[in-house]
Order: structure tokens, then sequence, then C-alpha cells
């Protein structure tokens, strides 16, 4: 997969952009984005021209021009983390931009008349225009195909290079900028202008360039704006009350401390974090429309997922023999082998292998025999040979075809097959019902764990399929689902869902078709099928470009991971707060109060010391965190009090503890230079 | 620290706690409007005001309600206090107050604060200490509680477009809870020796010949809603460290409880109104460990004593006895001055200008919290929410899901007023404290110099800002910067940080509610209310360090190295 591949955390040539692009940000007119970096930054400002006027009045210079480095450095690190999370979105971008090569369009003036066209480069297409593109083409625009057939290589969006076939009607009818026509010729309704069309999105989703704050960072972004106040408060008052108490601060002690309470560590690590969960999306292959759908992922309580393919394979496969009266249940899996021997589907090569596992029955096909394929009206398939008929096929359908009637032995097993959730396939042979096999649909193995992680979650699985009441209910059983949606239908799922939502509760979906839309538009989080038609990947707020339904659990993941880092990050940098005080305040006072020494439990070494390593641990505590926001937080199913337990211990109280002996290791690693001592 | 004080301790918080269980139900009830057994009364007073019972208010019409008649009250206590000389009662012929004193006193009734830059031997009259000063307890207190209910509420269903009647309210908690337990306890006290008179002080002659004037008047009943309501003006100036306020041990365990009880209860009642009795229960733990913990702290510096008295080998036994009665003892004067700074009474039966560094610290520290052990009377409760909003915002990200407390999300609008509030709290608090001390006239007002003048002024501005009253007594408090100065922090320390709050609930009452599941993040049980204490003390508590650092703190280690103020 063509941008699935692993970006190493701290690749070369990533960082070596983020550095010159962490200068470039630190523009206070786009830095005014991240409130409490921005303040941190006037406050790095103010103390450079308080160092440059001791400077220049021959003062002693030395502590305040550390401390300005120092917060320069912590604003630096700010930025950096931020533009390393763009560069190694960029880094994935670069490859779709590759696909957005200028394409001549070929623009038809007439729909029906295929001959005549103009040529038109891809930029000017507008929403509406009619263009044919043909074998070795690149498709200049997204689109809608109106007429043909074609194979398409999808690789530049997708990384997957098997050609897929896109057609007229139905649901494979969406076409994607930028991927290229492997055979025959298409016509193509565009269906996006130039610079809003897919890949476009894509590009600039990956890159941040248009990223807009989520509601909830939004909101954490406030809080940490009003922290920084109080702090502001706190610190300009202590001039008031050191006043009185016969002392004056410096501005760069001042400076110094408020900088250490504010909350910076997660100021600046809030965006790499938002930027960074994005990414591990797309690297999923799977492109959210918007941050909102992904953290609203984190908040979903219900998964409606699709039986076939998600929960179970998907085919059917044989998984039992269950002969008629008389017949020995050899005889039977004999006879269903030979049945089965011109089937070529999955479900006729699983019986032939539980013939054989069962009974070491493996037939070579008779010379002269006639294959029966399966048809749509006969509903059964067999071979004749030599004088024998064999047949296997639905039920019903065997019956009439020998003209017999089932006896109460034989409708009992049919029934009892059907209740399980499987399906019954009759077997004759010259004439003669010698009994049924049973085909299973299989559930996946561990998907039943899987679910019962999610619950633990509070996560309700939903199974939407098109079976009949009973064979969901037996399938929904086995594969622990907590609900199903059976017969569904698209208008089914979409009452359903508004039902669920009803509760106050929030609803993931993915769907493919174009009657999926509504359901797709409708469901809180609704992700859409690259193969699906353009008006699903319109209604839904993400699309997976592999095309895997089973991936919505991994979503939902990926938006819960998210939601912590940024929360363990907030808890973390508020945490240290504690830590900064024992060294900050001794420090600051001690001139006025010597007795006040009794706090500096960190037994720092001198007062210049002691403000200077928790400037520099508050500074070097963004870049050590740069990996865990970008890598996010390991997520575990565990259900959200034993996760709180875990997280608020690890970040809570790791995040009291650890600048205590970060400060102190810093403060020894200065006097081993002897700085400040 | 003896076995005997700590049980004491012990025995304040079980008679509390074990009480606040079937008070909040009953709280519940009333707010429910299922407690009728004054319905005739009740419903008299709606005829006699105006007010449609059914009438539902959106939280801007409460809000403006409970502003409307809280504006009317102080407008009217004012002219009280003004003209008192021309009123009846006042038996001793006391002039009118002067406007700033008048203006500062209003303020400090009407928000629940009583806090007293006034004499009230000398100052006030009998008449208008009965109509203006404890017809304002109660009212100040039952809008307190009404502004909690319209909290609780906010939390009970989805969608809802109404925080119930301000009115009806207000009528409700004062005719079914507040004036029930205080006339009992006015009657207990009464029968321990407090005076509830209108005669006239007493002219007493003395032994040594001498004749001393002995202030009486209503003083049970004022005594009784000053404690159940959180208010603690004192009928008299030394407050319940007087006889005729607080007659005996009995009377002291007593008001003790009376100023408690209905802090804790609310919380309870939230959980019944919320049918989760668990919910209730977390916030009440959270309050009880903080109040245990600032009790302790307290005991444990008073009863260590003074290192210079001991080291001068003049210690008393039993720790430090300076300003204590010594009808009560440390662990029960610690434990009531505690219990009224934890609450925003600010009653005191001691004076913690005496206390130790350390012992004064508590008082102080618990203040600036933000009066959530338990609180004022359902400022407390609503001060706690915003807390435990604070609390699930930062944390509850922590389980994957964005923050919803009892289903309800906590998002931007949320975060915002709460924020405002904790801001107007801390600016008040630490700009009007810093800002005193580097004037003349508030350097002036202090008793003492060093850090304990410093702990004084500090003390002052919290008192007022978080509406508790209690006053690091030394302070002259009538001056023109802290009567106007101290008189807005009270205001805007009330209705500033109430507003928000009652637009928060109006925000939330509005949102679904979410129902909870696996993936919730828990509310109650002890990971919960530890990491609310954490918040509480973190948020509410670390912006005041570097101030109490120089107070207190500072206090506390020059008295150990020898130095004193």
């Amino acid at each position: 997969m063509a941008h699935a591949e692993t970006i190493s955390l701290f690749d070369g040539a990533i960082i070596r952009r983020a550095a010159l692009d962490s200068i470039a940000k630190l523009n206070p007119i786009t830095l005014m984005r991240n409130p409490v970096i921005f303040f941190t930054e006037v406050i790095s400002a103010l103390t450079s021209f308080v160092a440059a006027e001791d400077a220049l009045k021959h003062q002693p210079y030395g502590f305040p021009l550390v401390i300005a480095i120092w917060l320069w450095l912590t604003v630096l690190f700010a930025t950096f983390a931020e533009a390393v999370a763009e560069g190694r979105g960029r880094a994935r971008a670069e490859s779709l931009k590759r696909a957005r090569s200028e394409t001549m369009a070929k623009l038809l003036i007439d729909p029906r008349d295929r001959v005549i066209f103009k040529p038109t480069p891809a930029p000017d297409l507008r929403q509406g225009d009619i263009v044919l593109v043909e074998a070795g083409d690149i498709i200049p625009s997204d689109g809608e195909v109106i007429e043909g057939v074609a194979s398409v290589n999808e690789s530049a969006v997708t990384g997957e290079s098997a050609p897929v076939v896109r057609e007229a009607g139905g649901d494979r009818s969406a076409v994607t900028g930028g991927t290229h026509l492997v055979s025959d010729w298409l016509v193509v309704r565009i269906t996006a202008d130039a610079g809003s069309t897919f890949l476009d999105r894509m590009i600039a989703l990956v890159e941040g360039a248009e990223r807009r704050k989520t509601p909830n960072e939004i909101a954490l972004n406030i809080l940490l704006a009003g922290l920084t106040l109080i702090f502001l408060i706190a610190v300009v008052t202590l001039v008031g009350f050191g006043h009185y108490a016969g002392t004056s601060f410096s501005i760069p002690v001042l400076a110094a401390l408020l900088v250490c309470l504010i909350p910076t560590t997660i100021g600046g690590l809030l965006s790499a974090i938002g930027i960074a969960g994005m990414d591990r999306l797309v690297r999923f292959n799977v492109v959210a429309t918007s941050g909102r759908a992904v953290e609203a992922a984190g908040d979903v309580d219900a998964l409606l997922l699709d039986k076939t393919g998600t929960i179970t394979f998907g085919n059917r496969m044989a998984s039992g023999f269950y002969p008629a009266s008389g017949v020995a249940e050899r005889d039977l899996a004999e006879a269903c082998a030979l049945a089965s021997l011109g089937d070529d589907t999955p479900e006729g090569r699983s019986i032939l292998a539980l013939a054989r596992e069962r009974y070491s029955i493996a037939p070579q096909r008779p010379e002269g025999a006639a294959i029966i394929p399966f048809s749509a009206n006969t509903r059964m398939s067999g071979v004749d040979f030599a004088g024998h008929s064999y047949r296997k096929g639905a039920v019903d359908s065997v019956l009439a075809s020998l003209g017999t009637q089932a006896d109460a032995v034989f409708s009992e097993a049919v029934a009892r097959i059907g209740r399980a959730g499987s399906t019954p396939l009759a077997v004759a042979a010259n004439g003669r019902v010698l009994g049924l096999i049973e085909l299973k649909d299989i559930v996946k193995p561990g998907i039943k764990e899987r679910f019962s992680a999610l619950r633990s979650m509070g996560i309700r699985t939903v199974m939407v399929t098109g079976d009949n009441r009973v064979t969901a209910a037996a399938i929904a059983a086995e594969a622990g689902v907590d609900d199903y949606i059976a017969e569904a239908t698209p208008q089914n799922k979409l009452d359903y869902i508004r039902k669920v939502q009803g509760e106050g509760r929030l609803v993931a979906m993915c769907g493919d078709g174009t009657n999926d839309a509504p359901a797709l538009a409708q469901a809180d989080v609704g992700v859409a099928m690259q193969t699906g038609t353009q008006a699903a990947r319109e209604a839904g707020n993400m699309v997976d470009l592999d095309s895997d339904p089973t991936k919505l659990i991994e979503i939902v993941e990926i938006g819960k991971q998210l939601l912590i880092t940024r929360g363990a990050l907030t808890t973390f940098s508020i945490a240290n707060d504690i830590s900064k005080y024992f060294a900050i305040l001794p420090a600051i006072f001690v001139t006025t109060y010597p007795q006040l020494a009794a706090l500096n439990v960190m037994q720092l070494r001198t007062p210049e010391s002691a403000i200077l390593s928790a400037v520099i641990f508050n500074a070097l505590i963004i870049v050590a965190l740069v990996p865990l926001a970008l890598r996010g937080v390991k997520f575990r199913p565990i259900g959200a009090a034993a996760l709180l337990k875990r997280n608020l211990l690890v970040y809570g109280l790791g995040g009291i503890v650890a600048p205590f002996a970060g400060i102190k290791l810093i403060d020894m690693a200065l006097g081993a230079f002897n700085i400040f001592s | 620290m003896t076995t005997q004080g700590l049980l004491y301790i012990a025995l304040v918080f079980a008679l509390v706690l074990g009480a606040a269980l079937p008070l909040g139900r009953y709280i519940a009830a009333i707010f429910e409007g299922r407690v009728r057994f004054l319905r005739p009364v009740e419903l008299g007073f709606y005829r006699l005001a105006g007010v449609d019972e059914t009438r539902q208010m959106t939280w801007q019409a409460y809000a403006v309600a409970l502003l409307l008649l809280s504006l009317i009250h102080f407008l009217l206590l004012y002219a009280i206090l003004r003209l008192q000389y021309y009123l009846p009662f006042n038996p001793q012929h006391i002039a009118g107050m002067s406007p700033r004193l008048a203006f500062n006193t209003a303020a400090s009734f009407t928000t629940n604060t009583n806090w007293q830059a006034y004499v009230p031997e000398g100052q006030i009259s009998n008449g208008a200490q009965m109509l203006g000063l404890a017809v304002h307890m109660f009212l100040s207190a039952a809008a307190g509680i009404a502004a909690a209910a319209a909290v609780m509420r906010a939390f009970t269903a989805s969608a809802l477009k109404s925080l119930g009647n301000f009115y009806v309210d207000l009528t409700r908690i004062t005719l079914y809870l507040l004036l029930p337990i205080s006339l009992i306890a006015a009657v207990l006290l009464v029968v321990a020796g407090c005076p509830q008179s209108f005669a006239p002080f007493i002219s007493a002659h003395t032994l040594q010949g001498g004749s001393q004037t002995i202030a009486i008047g209503p003083a049970a009943l004022q005594e009784a809603i000053k404690e159940l309501g959180t208010n603690g003006g004192g009928f008299f100036n030394a407050n319940s460290g007087h006889p005729f306020e607080n007659p005996n041990a009995w009377t002291n365990l007593l008001e003790n409880w009376l100023l408690l009880v209905i802090g804790f209860a609310l919380p309870i009642a939230f959980g019944h109104m919320v049918k989760d009795k668990a919910q209730g229960r977390a916030l009440m733990a959270a309050m009880a460990i903080i109040l245990a913990l600032g009790c302790v702290g307290a005991y444990a510096a008073e009863a260590t004593g003074n290192p210079l008295h001991i080291a001068a080998g003049v210690a008393q036994s039993g720790g430090n006895w300076e300003g204590k009665e010594v009808r009560f003892g440390i662990p029960a004067s610690t434990t009531f001055n505690v219990s009224a700074t934890g609450t925003s009474t600010g009653a005191v039966d001691s004076f913690t200008d005496s206390y130790t560094p350390l012992g004064g610290a508590v008082p102080l520290f618990l203040m600036q919290l933000g009066e959530v052990s338990p609180g004022g009377v359902g400022s407390g409760f609503y001060t706690v929410i915003v807390f435990a909003l604070f609390s699930v915002f930062v944390a509850g990200l922590m389980v994957g899901r964005t923050p919803e407390y009892l289903g309800k999300k906590v998002q931007e609008k949320e975060i915002k007023l709460a924020m405002l509030g904790v801001l107007i709290l801390t600016l008040f608090i630490l700009a009007g404290a810093g800002f005193s001390l580097v004037t003349a006239s508030g350097v002036g007002s202090l008793a003492n110099a060093g850090p304990h003048g410093l702990t004084e002024m500090l003390y002052a501005w919290t008192s007022a800002t978080e509406n508790n009253g209690s006053a690091f007594a030394g302070i002259s408090a009538d001056t023109p910067l802290l009567d106007y100065g101290l008189g807005a922090a009270m205001l805007f320390g009330r209705f500033a940080f109430m507003i928000p709050v009652l637009a928060i609930a109006g925000s939330l009452a509005a949102k679904p509610k979410l129902p909870e599941s696996a993936g919730t993040f828990p509310t109650t049980g002890p990971l919960f209310i530890g990491l609310l204490i954490g918040v509480i003390i973190i948020l509410g508590g670390l912006q005041f360090m570097p101030a109490d650092t120089l107070g207190p703190l500072a206090e506390h280690f020059l008295l150990h190295a020898g130095k004193t103020f």
C-alpha cells in the first residue's frame, strides 16, 4: 500500500524540515491560534528585552539571558512538535500529489457522441461536465460513470494495485480523480470542481493545512487559556505581596515562575496530538472529512456491522451431512462429493473438503461426465455420467424435480438446520433423496472476544443482515452481538439508527451503496467504502480506502486513543505544577525569609539554579513527550473504570512525581558544570 | 493531640453525616414539591406576592428573579442601617451607619457573607439586627439553596427548558427547611441560656463596685439561623465565643452541627434528584474528606502549641490556648472554626488570629479552595459541581470519550463559564489583597507587621470574595478602601460566580441526557472522589500558594526560628 508504509517517528528529512518550520511558526500572528504558547512567546520577548537592557547597562545579564533562551526554546519546542506532526502528514501527501499531476481531460461536447471531444486541462473542469476516459488515461476529476465498463487502477489513492471494475449504474459507479484506466473506456460526469476533489481534500487533511480545531479542542483551549490567566493573576499580584514583604522580584524570575505554572506542555502538544490522530487514521487507509468525526468515533455507543465479511467470512461452508433414513452417512457424503465435482464455488469446494476430511472421499471426475451447472431457475447443480444422475440444490427445488414429498423426519431435519442459522441443501442420486448437507455461515474466529471487549467499553454491536429473522438470531447468538437487524433494508437501517439516537446514543456504521446514503448521513460516524458510490462517499464522514467494513472497530479505537492521549497529557501537564512550586517559590522568597529554605525539599543548590532547572524541565518535557503525542497512548479495551485508574496513576500521579526527579537531575547536571553554583 | 480530641472530631462528623442522609432525602422532597404540611401558608404567600406557582423559569428568568430579589433586599437593608436611629427596637439609641459601612454591611448580608466591619453592640440596633440582618440570614441562605436546586434539576432529564420557579423554591426552602430547624434550635439555645429579648441592655453592678453594661437582645433565633444558613454574623462582636451566643460545650456542638448539616445534605439531595444516590454520596465524601483533613490539621497545629512557649518552658498543657475559650477546649474550638470556614459561615468560637500560623492557614486555605467543604448552603454545592465538571473535563478524556457528567456533555460553553467564575474569585482575592498591601490605607488597617499582617489582609479579601465572613481578627476593616473594596468583592464573589453557574445549568439542562454504559467515566467511587479532591486543590488552591507562602508559611518557619510579629 502506497501510503501505509510506516514513517519512522523521527525520520531525518522530516525532522530537518520541521526544524525550519518550527522557526517560521514563531510568527506571532499564526501562533495566536494557540493561546498558551503565544503567551509564552510574549513573556519570552519581554525577558529578552530585560536581558538586553541589562547587557547594555553593563549589569550582570547572565541569568536573564539564560532564562530568556530557555523560554524561547519552550516556544520553539512547541512549534517543533506541531511541525513534526505536520511533516509526517506531508510525507503522505506527497505520494498523493504525484497522482494529481496535470492531466488533459477529453471534454465531450455531446455526451452521446464519443468521437468529438475538446482537450481541456483538468483544473478547468466544472461540476456536470461530461468527459471521456480511455485505456491509459488518468481520470481527470471525481465523477460518476454514466456509460461503459472498465477496470481502473486506484493505487494512487488506495495503495491497492489490483485494478477494480467501474461501471455505470449500481454501486460501483464512482471514480476518483488521479486514478487511471487500465482497460476499456468510460464516460464520466464530473461531480467535483477543481480543488475540491477527493484527492484534494485528502491532501489538505493529511497536510493539516485545513485543520480546524475540533469542539473538544476548542473547549480544552479555553480551559488552558483560563488557567494561564489565573496564574498570570497569581504572579502579577505577587509583586504587591512581595512589596509588602520588602522584596522585589526581577522580571526574569517572575517570567520563569509564570511560564512554569501555565500549562505549556499540553498547550505545546495539543495540535500535534490532533494532527497525529488524523494521521493514524490515514495510515490505516481511512480518510475522515473532519477531526470532529474522529472525536465522534471515540464517543460511539453502538456499531452497526454488516454480517457478511465483517462478522462471518461471507461464504457458507459445508459443516455436516444429514442422511435420510436408511442411508449411510458415508454414501451420502460420496453422493455429495460427486454432485459437487463440477461446482467451483467456495461452497462446492467446501463440500468436497468436508467429504475428504471426514471420509477421505476424493472422487476423480469420471470420463464423459456431463456437468450440470447451477442456475437461478433450477437452483440445482449436479453431474450425470454412466447413467447415474447426482443433484444437489435448494431443498424444495430438488424435491420438486423428483416429484416427491418430504417425510416428517426429513422436514424436521430441514427445519432444525434452518433454526441453527444454516442453509440446508438436499442431495439426490438417481431419483432418490439421500439426505441433507448443512451449509454454515462461519463466524470469524476471535470476533466474539472482540465484541465482548467492545461491550466492556460500553459499545453495543448490532449485526445487519439480509437474512431472515431465524438465521440472523442464530448467527447473532454465535457471534455474541448485542442486537441484530434481520431482513435489513435501507429504510429499517435508518429507522434503527434514529431509534438508537433517540435514546441519546451515538451510532457508527459503514455502507457502500447509494441506498445506504441516508443511513450513512444519519449515523454519527458514517464510513463509506471507497468502492462505493459517490452518493455514499458524500454522505459519510469517513471513507475507507480499503473498503473493509471490519475497520469500523479500529476506527472507534483510534478515536478513543486520540481522546485518551489528549486527556493524559492535559492531566500530566497540570499535575506538574506542584513540583514547580517547590522548586521556584523557596528560591524567589529565600532572600526575604531565609527560613523558607525549608520548603526546598529537592535540595536544589542555588536559587538561580533552582529556577533555571524548573524552566529547563518545563521546556524539555515538551520534546520528551512528542513521541507519545504522535504515537498516542495505547488504548486498552478494559472498561472505563479500569482505564481511568490506570491512566490516572500513570499520568496523574506520574505527573506529580516525575518533575521532582527531573528538576533535581537537571540541577545536578548544572552543578556538574558549575553553572549558577 | 489526644485521642479524646480526635474522637470529638469523629463525633461531629458522625452526627453531621448521619443526619445529612435523611435530611438530604427530605430536601429533595422539598425541591420536588412533595413536602406540603404547610400548604395553606405556602399558597397564602403565593397569593400575597402574586406568584404563579406553575410558571416554569428558564435559567435567565431564574437568575433575574434571584438578582432582583437580592437587589431589593440590598437596598432595603441599606436603608434600615442608615435609618436605624429612627426605627423601632433601638433601646440604646444607636445612630445610623455611615454610607460606606452601610454599603459594606448590606452587601455582606445580601451575599450570605456576614462580614462584620461594624461592632454589633455599638453600631447596630436590636431592631436592625432582627428585621434587617436576621431576615437576610434566611433569605440569602434560601436564595443560595434555590440556586443549588436549579443546578440539580439541570441533570435530571434530557432537553429541559426550565430550571424551576425561583419564588416557589425560595418559599418552600424557607418554610419547610430553614424555619422549622431554626425554631427548634432557637428553643434549645434559649434553654441553654441564650437571650431572646427585646429589653434594653442590662446595667449590672460588679463585685468590684463598678458598673457594667451587658448587651442582650433577640439573640437565640439569630444564632440558630446564623449557623444553619452558613451566615456567621454574630449578634455580639465576640460571635460564638460570647457566652450569650454559645453558652456551653453542648450548644457549641449543636451550633457546629447546624452549620454543617445542610451543606452536607445537599449533595445527598442531588443524588435523590438524579435517582443515583451514589453520585450524591461521592460529592459528599469529597467534601467531608477535605473538611476532615482541615479539622485534624488545625487541631494538630494548635495541640502542638507555640514553639517559643515550649522553649521558654511556659507552654500550657494541651497546646496553644491563646484566643480560645476554656469552656470549649482546643479540639472543639479548632473544629468549630474549621467547620465555619469549610462552610461559608465564618462564625468563630475562638480567634483565628491567635492560632499558630499553620493552624490559621487551614481556615484560610479552605476558603481559598472555593468554599466546597461543604461550603455555603447552596453555593458549596454548586461550586463543587463546577469542580466536578472540571474533573470530568480534564481527566474524563482519559477513558476515550468526550467528557460528560451524569450523561450531560461538558463542552466549550460550560468550560468558558466555569473558568469565568473561578477567574473572578481569584482576581478579587489576589488583586484585592495585593493592591491593598501596597497602599498606605491598606497597610494602616493591619494590626500586625510581617507575614502575620499579610495573612490578615489576604484573609480579609479571601473571606469576602468567598462569602465566608470570618476575619483574621485584628484588621481594622471600617476604612473606605476595605468597606468599598470588600463590599464589591462580596457582591462579585457571590453573583459573578452564581450567574455563570446558572448559565451552565441552563446549558446542561437543554442537552440530551446520555445513558450510562460501561464506557462512561465513573463519577462515583474512591477513584473519582480522589480525583475531585485533587482537582479542587490544584485548580482551586494552587494559584494562592505564592501568596500563602509569604503569609502563614513564612510566619510558621520564622516562628520556629524564633521571630515573631
